[in-house]
């Protein structure tokens, strides 16, 4: 035990011009290099700055999702943070939408894991291709995917959805030579409460709501929640006013 | 975005902060202004430092109510002719107001100026008082869901006509769906008898539980309806009302008065229990 403390203690262990002695960056710095994230040279640049860029390159890597190469949960879930903290603030509307693979189970099945996950970077690739510098699109999870699009109008919602939808199904996924397939998703849409402070947690779940609509009504749709009104149906109506009429309820 | 997190944390946090109440309707001439003065009145008997503040910009009617003459007003701090400090003004009842004024009437729509002033407005407040009453306009506008949206509590006011039970319904319905809120506080005025304030709570929270729960995502928590009091129909109120006077300072007696009361006592038991009060802006 306390042999190999020492010995992963070693200053020796790591090269002089690769880390400072006091510090152990070997798995940090094994980490960047498989990621194939490249640092300054250290003497070039001095010691305080290369660390700034080694920590920077740490964070990037820790926001990010391997495979495709978009925001991880864990960046997007930091940027929900902040887009409720915006829109509660600053009151303009802000759409997240979730989007998820149709049937992505049937590609994996019939054409294996390694034509899924090509599958879910030309996915990926199409929903990078459709925002604006401050959007974000993450992968949430599996084969679901989730866009933040700041100040993002009720009456445009439909469009950006739809316009995501049909990039989507307009790529073709090369899964081995001379063989692609095509895929389409379903996409569930939110938008922030103005002026409130919602919750991260409760955004995503009605987004999520849409989505299985959308899944329920088909597929390769995009379903969003309607603006609701204030109005009052014949039926609500009815039950306000109805027969047994002020009775005592507790 | 981290950089107003820690700004908004450090301005509020160890700091004492009012809990701030934004009384509501839906539907016009239910009695919103005549509650918020009075209950701020009866709050304030019980000790409590009260500010009522008129988020009815486009038609204030707070100055009527409380027959003040008020030389200074919200529109005179919006557009830098006086400060904060000296629009407050102290009110028969021992409460502070801070009125619209008949010069709001340019500000009924909410622009970005108005937000912002508002805000800062309730931030700058909020430390100097224990409850601030938002007594906001008719209807469900922009400004009013946004007055409601600054505020910890909720409490919707309905009377038993229909038509004032429809709009309250709405409100909450609006409340709850696009506003994420889950309890929401109402009071009956005008009760025509004993208990009605629970029967229409009652018939409310059904409807709610039947129309409002399945708009909600599956296992969002329920929408609690809670019955803060009711008033008593009261010829005094009409009296009070057509002199201009504070019901509770000149017919303490009476049995809305007394309905009022019961409804501060409540409030007030309600802060005892929950001492830190969540942040609103």
């Amino acid at each position: 035990m306390t042999a190999s403390l020492t010995t992963i203690a070693e200053p020796t262990s790591a090269p002089p011009s690769a880390a400072p002695c006091a510090l152990r960056l070997e798995g940090a710095l094994q980490l960047l290099r498989q990621a194939g994230q490249e640092l300054p040279d250290r003497l070039q640049v001095g010691a305080d700055a290369w660390m700034q860029s080694l920590i920077d390159a740490l964070c990037e890597l820790s926001s990010r999702d391997p495979l495709t190469g978009l925001a991880n949960r864990r960046h997007f879930e930091l940027a929900l943070a902040g887009e409720i903290d915006r829109v509660a603030r600053a009151g303009e509307p802000a759409l997240v939408l979730m989007v998820d693979i149709d049937h992505f189970k049937k590609v994996n099945d019939a054409h294996g894991h390694p034509a899924g996950d090509q599958v879910l970077k030309v996915v990926a690739r199409a929903l990078a291709d459709c925002i604006r510098p401050m959007d974000t699109v993450a992968r949430f999870g599996g084969e679901e995917f989730a866009m933040i699009l700041p100040n993002c109008p009720p009456s445009f919602g439909h469009m950006v959805a739809e316009r995501v939808r049909s990039k989507v199904q307009g790529r073709s996924v090369a899964i081995a030579p001379g063989q692609t397939v095509q895929v389409t998703v379903s996409i569930g849409g939110a938008f922030a409460p103005q002026w409130v402070r919602s919750s991260a947690a409760l955004w995503v779940e009605r987004a999520d709501q849409q989505l299985y609509r959308a899944k329920a009504e088909g597929r390769n749709r995009a379903c969003l929640e309607q603006p609701l009104i204030s109005h009052v149906s014949a039926e609500e109506r009815g039950l306000l006013f109805g027969t047994s009429q002020f009775q005592d309820f507790e | 975005m981290s950089a107003t997190r820690s700004t908004a944390g450090t301005a509020g946090q160890d700091s004492h902060r009012a809990q701030i109440i934004a009384i509501t309707s839906g539907k016009g001439g239910v009695g919103k202004t005549f509650i918020a003065a009075n209950l701020a009145a009866a709050l304030a008997r019980q000790g409590e430092r009260v500010l009522v503040l008129d988020a009815d910009l486009g038609l204030a009617n707070l100055d009527v109510v409380l027959n003040l003459h008020p030389k200074l007003t919200l529109h005179d701090v919006f557009t830098g002719k006086c400060s904060l400090e000296a629009a407050i003004l102290p009110a028969p009842g021992g409460f502070s107001v801070l009125l619209a004024g008949s010069g709001m009437v340019e500000y009924s729509r909410l622009t970005s100026e108005v937000r912002d002033q508002l805000l800062a407005i309730i931030e700058a407040v909020a430390p100097r008082f224990d409850r601030i009453l938002l007594d906001t306009g008719a209807g469900i506008s922009d400004v009013v869901l946004f007055a409601v949206s600054l505020a910890d509590a909720v409490l919707v006011v309905a009377t038993p006509e229909p038509t004032s039970m429809t709009d309250a319904y709405a409100t909450i319905k609006v409340l709850a769906t696009q506003h994420d809120r889950r309890e929401i506080q109402m009071v009956l005025n005008q009760a025509s008898r004993v208990g009605e304030g629970r029967a229409v709570r009652g018939q409310l929270q059904i409807v709610i539980d039947r129309y409002v729960m399945p708009m909600l995502p599956a296992g969002a928590a329920p929408v609690k309806l809670e019955l803060l009091g009711e008033i008593p129909q009261d010829a005094s109120v009409r009296e009070a009302v057509q002199r201009r006077e504070v019901l509770l300072l000149t017919m303490p007696g009476s049995p809305a008065a007394q309905g009022l009361v019961a409804i501060a006592t409540k409030l007030a038991s309600q802060l005892a229990s929950k001492p830190s009060v969540k942040m609103a802006g």
